[in-house]
């Protein structure tokens, strides 16, 4: 029979519903948040500031530090224990990798740009929520940058290619799944993340990414719009 | 540093002022509060003071009652100093300045016994709920200790019980609708002593400022419930 109908009745390139805001931490240098349908990062930029312990210090360039935590309140199961999991590392250091390539640190020699990610509420792409909240407050820092960093996941449901998926997709049991993650730079169309769980073809991984591309292109301009809209004249 | 800024905010107060133009009984404004401010926790609520923001969520879990009080379930009051609220918070394991947060706040609703803990109960000496309040600091620009007990009174005020199955397991695709009972209110509210004057609601250099501190809880009949005191020695 096939996945014909989504659980939420979005069609197949439809993201969930989207809010970004810039400027949402004040004691922050950069600060954003991003909601993907019931998906909320926050993120907060310090720095560049002086890196301890010191003998981590870089004379050649500063360093990019992410940290991605759900609040304990944050799933829509049971509470989630304060404190770093496996996951919660891994997922920084994914965030990590996504972000450093758009930026150049090699002026701030012996420093870190630290990234804080927080998810207040979250059902499903967590991480690719936290890294364009993260792009948008790194240039709301004003850290130079040369694009801003996108991310969203794409995936198979069954037969069908989809954009976005939420919980119930990514547990669907009528059938095989696969959850992209995917991350870009929108201008150039390069790639900064790519993960996946589950079992695709290479066509229909051709399709999603291709599907990915076009949806980062929306993230995108509301990246900008949200951006500038912190410096609108009222 | 602070001796000097010390030296500043006493001359400014024995001229009556403080660094934003506010008397010495004065709460910064707006004070806000956002019910249900995330659909994943059970109750949650955030509170603004000026500019300090406060997020609280609270899960439940089900557990063994106490030996010591079969009839009664339990609370527990966790804060997190997220490193994305204020740039001197340092990631890592809790420490005493958030663990003291926690407690105070958690002395608060406990002894004003707010909670009647035996309707909490469901099988005496077998099952109970547990009540998880988290506290994360999204924006920490002085007092989070009384936005924190107003943020944990409101997340008690918007909690309803999730429903239960037949195995006694929560649900947690559907939200409750029954509501806990709260026999009170309590809000605490802190003073600090800065040489010879007593300040409420103190911003980040006032509180660094700080010889003595006292908070207190107080209810709708002004009764004082708790008292906790801290001096620092500069």
């Amino acid at each position: 029979m096939g996945y014909n109908k989504r659980i939420d009745g979005r069609k197949n390139d439809e993201m969930r519903k989207i809010e970004a805001k810039v400027g949402v931490i004040k004691r922050a240098e950069g600060s954003a948040y991003f909601r993907i349908g019931n998906t909320w990062a926050y993120a907060a930029v310090y720095g560049p500031r002086e890196l301890f312990p010191k003998f981590k210090q870089n004379p050649g360039t500063g360093i990019l530090r992410c940290s991605y935590n759900m609040m304990p309140f944050s799933s829509s199961h049971d509470r989630v224990r304060p404190g770093g999991s496996r996951r919660s590392k891994e997922i920084s250091m994914v965030t990590e990798k996504a972000l450093s390539p758009v930026l150049d640190l090699s002026q701030y020699p012996n420093s870190v740009v630290d990234v804080f990610i927080e998810l207040p509420e979250t059902e499903a792409g967590s991480r690719c929520a936290g890294i364009t909240a993260a792009a948008m407050a790194l240039a709301d820092a004003g850290i130079a940058m040369k694009d801003l960093v996108a991310a969203v996941s794409v995936g198979r449901v069954d037969d069908k290619i989809v954009v976005d998926l939420d919980y119930s997709e990514e547990a669907y049991e009528g059938g095989p799944v696969a959850d992209i993650p995917v991350a870009m730079m929108p201008n150039s169309g390069e790639i900064t993340l790519l993960q996946m769980d589950g079992l695709i073809s290479k066509e229909k991984l051709k399709e999603a990414l291709g599907m990915a591309k076009k949806a980062l292109k929306e993230i995108n301009e509301i990246q900008k719009a949200a951006l500038k809209d912190k410096y609108k004249v009222v | 540093m602070y001796r000097e800024i010390r030296n500043h905010i006493i001359k400014n107060l024995k001229a009556g002022i403080r660094f934003d133009g506010r008397k010495a009984l004065e709460y910064r404004k707006p004070i806000t509060v956002e019910y249900g401010f995330t659909k994943t926790a059970e109750g949650s609520a955030k509170v603004t003071i000026g500019e300090t923001e406060v997020i609280c969520g609270i899960k439940t879990e089900i557990g063994k009652p106490y030996p010591d009080s079969p009839n009664e379930g339990t609370m527990m009051v966790g804060a997190e100093f997220l490193p994305l609220s204020n740039p001197e918070f340092e990631a890592g394991p809790p420490g005493i300045d958030s663990i003291e947060l926690a407690r105070v706040v958690d002395r608060g609703i406990r002894e004003s016994k707010c909670i009647d803990f035996k309707s909490l109960c469901l099988e005496p000496g077998e099952k109970a709920w547990t009540i998880i309040i988290d506290i994360c600091p999204l924006n920490d620009a002085g007092n989070l200790l009384d936005a924190s007990a107003l943020a944990a009174l409101a997340a008690l005020k918007d909690f309803r019980f999730p429903k239960l199955d037949e195995d006694g397991k929560i649900v947690y695709k559907e939200k409750g609708t029954e509501k806990i009972k709260l026999l009170c209110e309590p809000v605490e509210c802190t003073v600090i002593k800065v040489g010879e004057f007593f300040i409420v609601d103190p911003i980040i250099d006032e509180q660094k400022a700080v010889d003595a501190r006292l908070t207190v809880a107080v209810l709708r009949t002004e009764i004082l419930l708790l008292c906790r005191k801290a001096e620092i020695v500069l």
